[in-house]
């Protein structure tokens, strides 16, 4: 046992720490600590600093363009990064299509898409869930014929993030539906300015434009953006959960979350005096550090031993995907009530890095306090998607515990 | 005891409800939150002549002499039709204030005007560093040159429903440092008083707010209600009864949302079966059946004790009620959110503004926490005796 890092694990995190604060530009850094909109120009032109840095996809091996990083490098990159306000990097181009492109693409689908993904040329969005098909993901309906050279894709994708962004989605699509509904299932990847495709925006709880439903009308895919076989996409589908779920203790995102609410507690007074001297107020943030602190090494523990078995990570990263979200969302929540009747108020505008506080509001709303409740409200999505809490909860008991 | 509502109280749920159904559906609704008062005029005018307005002032001052039973009927249905009107700035807390604490030419002058819907105000207690606290008061009366009126100035924040409000009550100080109980009136302050300033802003759940900023503002000697510098009591025992009445909201939400969550998990299919087939699921939702009949029975607690005159009493029935319907609340509309998947957390849908009212129900006038630690800081003064 040892939870020290490595001599070369400090000095690699000098140079992160370094290198973030050269080249992370001031404006999306303060998007990023103030919780003010992030768009997609920003995220983009993070991507491109961290490409010609080479650390486009740390994680990825070297003959795609990553770095090859351990689990604890990648580690001390997120943590480093969330430290520093760098904006999180999509996960759906980078840890979720790309991996199984890498295992079970063609040559020239690897040759097109993993360069335009790692230089954030091309963004990516995720095609999985429908309105009848949520947690049953296999019960899926959008159906893809083939017809010559084509397949013609139709049916309706929900709940799609980020997908007015996009430039191609991939998606499970039901390509034979004579056998077990996980059979006739196959994954595609659509261009999104192909003919036939139309995206509704749905607005979430937070006023927010984050998702959108998408519908596929006679929509025209070659068959060349076929992923593996035919009738197969459900075993790659499934392979790229388990990659999705070992991003989501989110550990970066939660510790910064936590230095945040101590900040907020700090500076929001009650009764004249610092919110954070009121030891029932303090006693709920700790509670919450120690249940981060354990995160972070069972985080690391899980992920490490995965990699020493050079394995697909199995139904144990459930239980990240588990606490990661109901932690950022305990965070989100003392973030609120740490404001008061300040969570009250609902500024839209606000949520803009440049806006300016009215006179009086500034001394007690303007720092802050503006995306908190939004953000309470948005994060509820986050023991949702990615598998609910639930449906993780029924693979540890069954896949673990043999219950 | 007897725990149901009067043949009377029962039938005002059922008009309100109607009234719901007809004239304040989802859709109604979302278009009011969105317009520029962000309530509907024409409801109001409906209320008033429902008698809902004057609902708890005596019938001498144009009201129906309604207890806080009643009132607590009508914010269930408040909850459960998501209403926008400002009937708890209004009605209960300012209206409520002046009844209790008002001279009587004050009361023939303004309860009226209350009920009969032409009169509007708004409770301007809480500053930005006092959080919850009422005493914390930084606002300043001084007497002007003559001797006979006052001088406010100092700033108020998150006032409710402040930009529709004709009149404010207003707390300022005239001695004492800012946190002391002592030193603190009240005054009834015109809106349209030189000096005062809004920044008016729409809320969390659909609702108008405003902070307020004072700057030698001038009122009247008879514009101040209750003892002067002794103000607190009668601001506190207001509020108390604002919270019965968030009790009561909540409960109408809480529910709404279960019977909501229960339809759908009696009707939304995964994996070939009604989701309210997984044990998981049941047995959430059977823990958010048990919520709500406790936060019924916490809601009749604060609204019986919510009008008593003994301070000690009543803080330990409605701030254990704050508490315990706040967490209570919180469990429901989480867990309400996450049963209905990602249709939890979509606008479109009545559950997540549901959600959304319930939290800024607990964040307003003292969140569970804030009455958890008063409820136990009164059992500690139980046990030991007050503290030295
Ligand atoms: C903000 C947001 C962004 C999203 N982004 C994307 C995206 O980019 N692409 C994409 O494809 N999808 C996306 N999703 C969809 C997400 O994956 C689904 O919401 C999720 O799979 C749950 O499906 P559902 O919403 O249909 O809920 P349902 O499956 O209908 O579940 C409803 C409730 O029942 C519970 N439940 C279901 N089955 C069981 C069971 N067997 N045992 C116990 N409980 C059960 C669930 O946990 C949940 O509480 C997103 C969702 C959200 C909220």
């Amino acid at each position: 046992m040892d939870l020290n890092y490595t001599a070369e694990e400090e000095a690699f995190r000098a140079e992160v720490r370094a290198f973030l604060a050269a080249e992370l530009p001031a404006d999306i850094r303060s998007k990023v600590r103030l919780g003010r909109r992030i768009h997609k120009d920003d995220f983009v032109r993070w991507q491109k600093i961290l490409y010609r840095r080479g650390w486009g996809a740390g994680m990825w091996p070297r003959r795609y363009g990553g770095a090859d990083w351990s689990v604890v490098e990648q580690h001390i990159f997120d943590e480093e990064g969330a430290a520093a306000g760098a904006p999180p990097q999509i996960a759906f181009a980078l840890r979720m299509v790309a991996p199984v492109l890498m295992s079970f693409g063609t040559a020239a689908q690897q040759n097109y898409f993993l360069p335009r993904i790692i230089s954030g040329e091309h963004w990516w969005c995720q095609g999985y869930s429908e309105p009848g098909s949520g947690s049953d993901l296999a019960s899926l309906r959008t159906s893809a014929v083939r017809a010559g050279a084509h397949y013609r894709v139709n049916g309706q994708k929900t709940w799609n993030t980020l997908g007015q962004y996009a430039d191609w989605i991939f998606c499970l699509v039901r390509t034979s539906s004579d056998a077990r509904p996980q059979q006739g299932i196959s994954f595609l990847l659509i261009d999104m300015k192909s003919p036939g495709i139309t995206l509704r925006p749905i607005i979430t709880i937070d006023g927010e434009h984050e998702i959108n439903d998408i519908f596929f009308d006679n929509v025209q895919v070659p068959v060349e953006n076929l992923v593996g076989e035919e009738d197969k996409g459900w075993t790659y589908a499934k392979f790229l959960l388990a990659h999705e779920r070992t991003n989501n203790a989110g550990i970066g995102h939660c510790q910064r979350a936590l230095k945040r609410l101590k900040e907020i507690a700090t500076r929001q007074s009650e009764n004249g005096r610092p919110l954070i001297e009121d030891s029932r107020f303090r006693d709920r943030i700790a509670e919450l550090e120690l249940d981060l602190m354990a995160l972070e090494i069972t985080n690391l523990r899980v992920l490490a031993a995965v990699a020493s078995d050079s394995r697909a990570p199995g139904p144990e990263v459930s239980l990240l995907k588990i606490k990661g979200s109901e932690i950022i969302q305990q965070l989100a929540e003392l973030q609120m009530h740490a404001l008061g009747h300040d969570a009250l108020p609902y500024l839209r505008e606000a949520l803009e890095v440049d806006w300016v506080p009215p006179p009086w509001l500034a001394d007690h709303y303007g720092a802050f306090a503006p995306p908190l409740t939004g953000q309470y409200f948005n994060y509820r999505k986050t023991t949702i998607y990615a598998g609910s809490t639930e449906i993780q909860k029924n693979i540890i008991s069954k896949l673990i515990l043999g219950l | 005891m007897d725990f149901r509502l009067t043949e009377e109280q029962l039938a005002l749920q059922e008009t309100l409800r109607r009234f719901i159904a007809r004239d304040y559906d989802f859709e109604r609704r979302r278009s009011l939150a969105r317009s520029p008062l962000g309530y509907s005029a024409q409801a109001w005018a409906q209320y008033a002549e429902l008698g809902l307005l004057g609902l708890p002032y005596p019938e001498e001052f144009g009201g129906l002499g309604g207890s806080g039973v009643d009132v607590m009927a009508v914010m269930e249905l408040v909850g459960q039709g998501l209403l926008l009107e400002p009937y708890l700035s209004t009605v209960v807390l300012c209206g409520g204030l002046l009844r209790d604490a008002a001279a009587r030419a004050l009361k023939e002058a303004l309860l009226p005007q209350i009920a009969a819907g032409k009169l509007k105000l708004a409770l301007a207690a809480y500053e930005a560093a006092g959080r919850y606290e009422l005493a914390h008061v930084a606002a300043t009366a001084v007497r002007d040159a003559q001797g006979k009126g006052w001088r406010l100035s100092g700033r108020k924040s998150v006032v409710l429903d402040a930009p529709s409000a004709d009149y404010f009550l207003l707390s300022a100080r005239s001695s004492g440092r800012q946190t002391d109980a002592e030193g603190i009136s009240l005054f009834l302050v015109r809106g349209d008083a030189p000096g005062l300033t809004l920044q008016a802003y729409p809320t969390q759940s659909g609702g108008r707010a405003a902070d307020l900023d004072l700057q030698d503002v001038p009122v009247d000697a008879d514009a101040v209600i209750g003892a002067p510098e002794r103000a607190l009591p009668i601001i506190e025992r207001a509020v108390d009864q604002g919270i019965a009445a968030l009790c009561a909201e909540a409960l109408g939400i809480v529910t709404a949302l279960n019977e909501a969550t229960l339809n759908y998990l009696k009707t939304r299919k995964q994996f070939g079966t009604v989701i309210g087939s997984f044990q998981a699921l049941q047995h959430r939702m059977a823990d958010m059946f048990i919520a709500a009949e406790q936060t019924r029975s916490m809601a009749i607690i604060a609204a019986t004790e919510a009008a008593g005159d003994q301070p000690a009493a009543r803080r330990r029935a409605i701030s254990g009620a704050k508490a315990y319907i706040g967490r209570a609340a919180r469990f429901v509309g989480q867990q309400a959110v996450q049963l209905h998947g990602a249709m939890g957390v979509v606008d479109e849908l009545n559950v997540g503004h549901y959600f959304k009212r319930l939290t800024m129900i607990d964040m307003t006038f003292g969140d569970a926490e804030h009455h958890l630690a008063r409820f136990s800081d009164a059992l500690r003064v139980e046990a030991l005796g007050a503290a030295p």
